[in-house]
């Protein structure tokens, strides 16, 4: 098996019931509160210069996203030369953190962003469901990084989460992560609409980060319930603690519904009031999104010129 | 870079404040009888926003007895004509809701997010929560044709100032009584926009009078003789005296005084969310609340976590202007409050009491105190045991549940306390040990105006809220 | 004392020594003091304690200390026993209207009255010990979501001074309302005649009424009532057996620890009583917690 949790946690994963017994041990979560504190964080009034950094940060953190069954080669190059360069009008404007597409386009997507900091990400281990053997999620895993993928966003087995097979989530987590090797970051998708409780949220986290992930991603935007800022509030106190209680940082990526500059900066405020500004850069916290971009550039527009902008002034892709 | 807020300041151009103000009786601004005003000013400015006039005993006696005079007419009407006045009124204050919340964040010095969020929603609901009790009284439990006790004289405090004329004229309108209010002498002008929603909605002349002024003016209203009804929020001190002006005469009287709430988190406690609770709990309105958490107990055993998190937690709580929409903590309502505070906390430190604040600049004019913790508490201590009325928390520490209901319990006070557990059976059985009047469980601070709010022992008597608001201003006998 | 007894000559009958009533048992006052009690026309029929502030401080301390298990009992468990004491008291009828017979003055059918709507009135009482709390209480719709319940509870130490007119139906009448709903209580016997209270004090004490629950002191009203309503313990006053200005002074030391008051007022004691004694003896308590939803679904932007 294994061992990848921090010397400090090193007992917590000897057997599927010590493990349990650890991630019960947490804090619960109550959910009423959790969910006031994101919505009263979200009364934040971002204006100005504070407006201007928060829209810039948050273009440079967006994961622009395409995972259909109608990919092709040209979406995804199109795709890239969006995110190498976001706003075609604007040179100033930073380019986003990385596309993130299925194993197959990774090396499309490498050749679109090719000479440029934007990274590859890719989804594995039978992204949606992950209702695949483990021979075949870390076959898609390895391909991934084979083709050149920079991330790998891996999702959990939610299945065995619910069972209680706390170890099986552990153990493969541990493997991708093995498989990605020292080159490929690692973003684990809780699906947490899945999951349901924000004590299962709370408790995937720990899961994860025990496990090595790199970062701890909310959702594949494939279900009904993606990123909300409560569960994405939560994930960001796990991150928080886990790093006084290890000395890890791990990343945080909201995925899924995430559309509007407004709603971004949001989160950027989560992060900045939760765990501050180490965190407050793409390498720890990014949005899985695809029409996010567009609405930051036509807000950066608007805030460089004065006029609302429209949709017919930022590019489709 | 960081991400720095850049300053976000609600405009102040919505609220007209005008020079000078009068007393409102019997429908009408005027001047006090002997021609006497007092400034109010902004407390995180010193700046004067206005020259009010200011209410002694004879006038006093002016709006007791126009308020007298109109109770036969408002008493006489039915219940659903009532009802719609107060209705109007709701709804007027829903409309002029912004202007109200700038106008009493720069007259008390709270932040404009907890006067726009919270004091202005509720003030509304209050209003239209008692407009639909007004024609349904015989329904609520006091006899079949309860009766209005005639003039309430009402005194209120100035941390919450049109929240607290909601609590007291709502239920006294919609009962039938008229009314005569006192608002604080440091917050006046949010009580006499009030008078002018009343002349907008056209509430008959003399069934609501406002009279600012000093403790001089609210011991003249207490003391009349033609007043039928007397509530009070404030001080206990202040309390106590106007139970004994009242003693031996028929006055009705209900008291909503200090108090010292323990705020207690077992070692199962959420734990994000009790730290939410405990800041929430002490830092809202600056901590200048009766009901605040001012006592946390902590289970020893996560003492030294939960401090961590609290200490982290409050340093990134915003201090300032209090007209920006971003700040967490306004400023102290007078300099006679702060000298108080700073008494006091002062005296904590003396005392050999541990005291802590994050690093905070505050402006340089205007009454400010830093959000300060106080670990190393012990019952024994003044911080402990005094209500101190700002931002000052002191830790304690227990081992048992059995330890934390005593030490929650020891206080003659007993308005508030708050429960941190993730045990249901925990918790009900805490619950039912205190002896306080509202229990705030996994949450701290929560209003609501059909929740009846008020305290055991010292903390006073009478209920404010809900159904059962209605029997300070019934004659149910 | 009574006719009856003093009829029956060949044989001397044994006076009863009347004695105070604190915390379940039945001492003299600790000063040593007694005085006469007469028949409403002059006659002797005892001697009866005097009680002393020693005397009422220590039926606070009775009382405080019965506080506990009395307002922690279930309320069906406390509507049984007030039943018990009307049960008890049916078994001792006659003795109590031969003592209001003599110590109102009335006619044999009067007393009689007085005592059957006194034996009534515990009755009365004990059904609404579980059901105050359905008539006054309940959940608040408060507009979020969190649950609220607002539960009456009982105030505490209350001291009740017993009118001075109606020793025994009155008497009854304000000491029941008071512990129905979880309060234990220091009376102050009606001055004049205190017999019949001091005897109900035996039926208490045979009716599984936990010591310190009443607690029953006879002597100078104004006297235990001074140091009583100033006492920093007691967190309610009845006033009942007060004059205006006794009255009045009492409420002024009362607000010393902002104690309940219930002022005199004109009873009639035959008619049934509103809640207006038992509310007036209940604190209410709210509680509030969060509900929430059953999965993370979430507030969203």
């Amino acid at each position: 098996m294994p061992t990848t949790a921090p010397a400090a946690l090193a007992d917590v994963t000897a057997s599927n019931s010590t493990l349990r017994r650890f991630l019960h041990g947490l804090p619960g979560v109550d959910a009423v509160g959790l969910e006031a504190r994101a919505a009263s964080l979200g009364t934040r009034s971002i204006k100005t210069t504070a407006k201007a950094y928060a829209l810039d940060l948050a273009i440079s953190m967006v994961d622009l996203t395409t995972l259909e069954g109608a990919d092709t080669p040209g979406k995804v190059r199109a795709l890239g030369a969006k995110a190498v360069r976001p706003d075609p009008t604007d040179r100033t404007t930073p380019a986003v953190a990385a596309v993130c597409v299925y194993p197959d386009m990774v090396a499309a997507a490498k050749q679109a962003v090719a000479g440029s900091d934007v990274k590859v990400a890719s989804v594995a281990t039978a992204f949606p469901a992950g209702r695949a053997p483990l021979s075949v999620k870390l076959a898609d895993v390895r391909e991934a990084v084979a083709a050149g993928a920079d991330e790998i966003d891996m999702v959990i087995d939610r299945g065995a989460f619910l069972a209680g097979d706390y170890l099986k989530v552990y153990e493969e987590i541990a493997a991708v992560k093995e498989a990605c090797g020292t080159k490929a970051r690692l973003k684990v998708i809780f699906e947490t609409g899945e999951l349901s409780t924000y004590d299962n949220i709370r408790r995937a986290s720990w899961l994860a980060m025990l496990a090595g992930a790199d970062f701890i991603k909310t959702s594949t935007g494939k279900v009904a319930v993606n990123a909300t800022p409560a569960n994405t509030l939560l994930m960001l106190e796990a991150v928080r603690d886990f790093r006084a209680q290890t000395g890890v940082q791990v990343g945080v990526k909201p995925a899924g519904g995430i559309r509007t500059a407004k709603d971004a900066i949001k989160y950027l405020v989560l992060v900045n009031e939760t765990v501050g500004e180490d965190w407050l850069d793409n390498r720890w916290f990014r949005f899985g999104a695809s029409s996010l971009l567009n609405d930051l550039l036509m807000q950066r527009q608007k805030l460089a010129t004065g006029r609302y902008s429209g949709p017919d002034y930022v590019t489709v892709d | 870079m960081a991400f720095e807020y850049a300053p976000a300041p609600e405009s102040r151009a919505i609220v007209d404040i005008a020079p000078s103000y009068g007393l409102f009786i019997d429908g009408e601004f005027t001047e006090a009888a002997d021609g006497k005003v007092f400034k109010t000013i902004s407390p995180s400015t010193e700046e004067v926003l206005s020259e009010v006039a200011q209410a002694k005993e004879e006038d006093v006696d002016r709006a007791v007895r126009a308020a007298r005079k109109a109770f036969g007419t408002w008493s006489a009407l039915p219940g659903s004509e009532r009802a719609k006045y107060l209705f109007r009124i709701a709804r007027i204050i829903q409309e002029r809701s912004r202007e109200l919340a700038v106008l009493e964040t720069l007259d008390n010095g709270k932040p404009i997010r907890e006067t726009r969020d919270v004091d202005l929603p509720l003030v509304a609901a209050h209003f239209f929560y008692y407009a639909g009790w007004a024609d349904k009284l015989e329904h609520a439990g006091f006899g079949p044709d309860p009766k209005p006790l005639g003039v309430a004289g009402q005194v209120i405090p100035w941390n919450f100032p049109l929240l607290m004329l909601a609590w007291k004229i709502a239920p006294a309108l919609a009962t039938g009584n008229t009314v005569v209010l006192k608002p604080a002498e440091t917050t006046p002008l949010s009580a006499l926009f009030f008078a002018d929603i009343c002349r907008q909605a056209g509430l008959p002349k003399g069934v609501v009078n406002i009279l600012p002024g000093y403790g001089d003016a609210g011991a003249a209203l207490v003391a009349h003789p033609d007043v039928d009804k007397v509530a009070f929020t404030g001080s206990t001190a202040v309390g106590k005296e106007i139970a004994r002006t009242v003693a031996g005469t028929r006055k009705k009287l209900t008291l909503e005084l200090g108090g010292k709430g323990a705020n207690i988190v077992f070692d199962d406690a959420p734990i994000d969310q009790a730290v939410e609770g405990i800041v929430g709990g002490i830092f809202f309105n600056q901590g200048q609340v009766c009901c605040a958490g001012s006592r946390l107990l902590v289970q020893e055993s996560v003492h030294d976590e939960l401090l961590d998190a609290l200490k982290r937690r409050i340093s990134t709580l915003r201090l300032g202007d209090p007209l920006d929409k971003n700040t967490d903590i306004g400023a102290i309502n007078s300099a006679e409050q702060l000298a108080r505070i700073t008494a006091l906390a002062d005296q904590g430190e003396a005392e050999g009491a541990e005291r802590w604040s994050p690093a905070c600049e505050l402006p340089s004019s205007g009454y400010w105190f830093a959000p300060t913790l106080f670990t190393n508490v012990t019952q024994a201590h003044t911080i402990a045991r005094e209500e101190i009325f700002g931002p000052v928390l002191s830790v304690l520490t227990f081992r048992t549940p059995e330890e934390a209901v005593a030490k929650a319990n020891n206080t003659p006070y007993g308005l508030s306390a708050g429960i941190w557990t993730e045990k249901g059976s925990r918790m009900l059985a805490v619950a039912n040990r205190l002896r306080a009047g509202v229990i705030w469980s996994n949450t701290f601070n929560k209003f609501d105006p059909t929740s009846p709010f008020g305290g055991y022992k010292e903390s006073g008597f009478g209920r404010e809220g809900g159904r059962h608001g209605l029997e300070a201003y019934l004659d149910v006998r | 004392m009574s006719d009856k007894t003093e009829k029956t000559a060949s044989r001397l009958p044994v006076f009863k020594t009347y004695k105070l009533y604190i915390g379940g048992k039945f001492p003299r006052s600790e000063s040593g003091r007694v005085y006469e009690v007469t028949d409403s026309k002059g006659n002797w029929l005892a001697n009866v304690p005097l009680s002393s502030r020693k005397d009422a401080r220590d039926a606070v301390v009775a009382a405080r200390k019965a506080f506990g298990p009395w307002s922690g009992a279930t309320a069906y468990n406390r509507g049984q026993i007030l039943y018990r004491v009307a049960e008890m008291l049916e078994g001792r009828r006659e003795q109590f209207v031969r003592e209001v017979a003599d110590a109102e003055g009335l006619s044999r059918a009067k007393a009689a009255a007085q005592v059957d709507a006194a034996i009534d009135r515990w009755v009365w009482y004990a059904g609404w010990t579980d059901k105050i709390a359905q008539v006054v209480g309940g959940g608040n719709p408060v507009a979020g979501p969190f649950f609220n319940l607002s539960t009456p509870e009982p105030t505490g130490v209350v001291a009740v001074l017993a009118p001075q007119e109606s020793s025994f139906l009155g008497l009854v009448s304000v000491i029941a309302p008071v512990i129905a709903t979880g309060n234990t209580a220091v009376v102050v016997t009606s001055e004049k005649a205190p017999l019949p209270a001091l005897s109900l004090s035996e039926v208490l004490a045979t009716s599984d009424l936990p010591g310190g629950v009443v607690n029953i002191l006879s002597g100078r009203t104004a006297e235990i009532a001074a140091p009583l309503a100033a006492h920093q313990d007691v967190n309610a006053i009845d006033l009942t057996g007060a004059d205006e200005e006794l009255a009045r002074e009492l409420e002024i030391a009362a607000a010393d620890n902002l104690k309940r008051v219930l002022r005199p007022q004109p009873v009639d004691y035959f008619a049934t009583p509103g809640t207006e004694r038992l509310t007036a003896f209940l604190e209410t308590k709210t509680v509030w917690h969060p509900t929430g939803a059953l999965g993370a679904s979430g507030s969203s932007y």
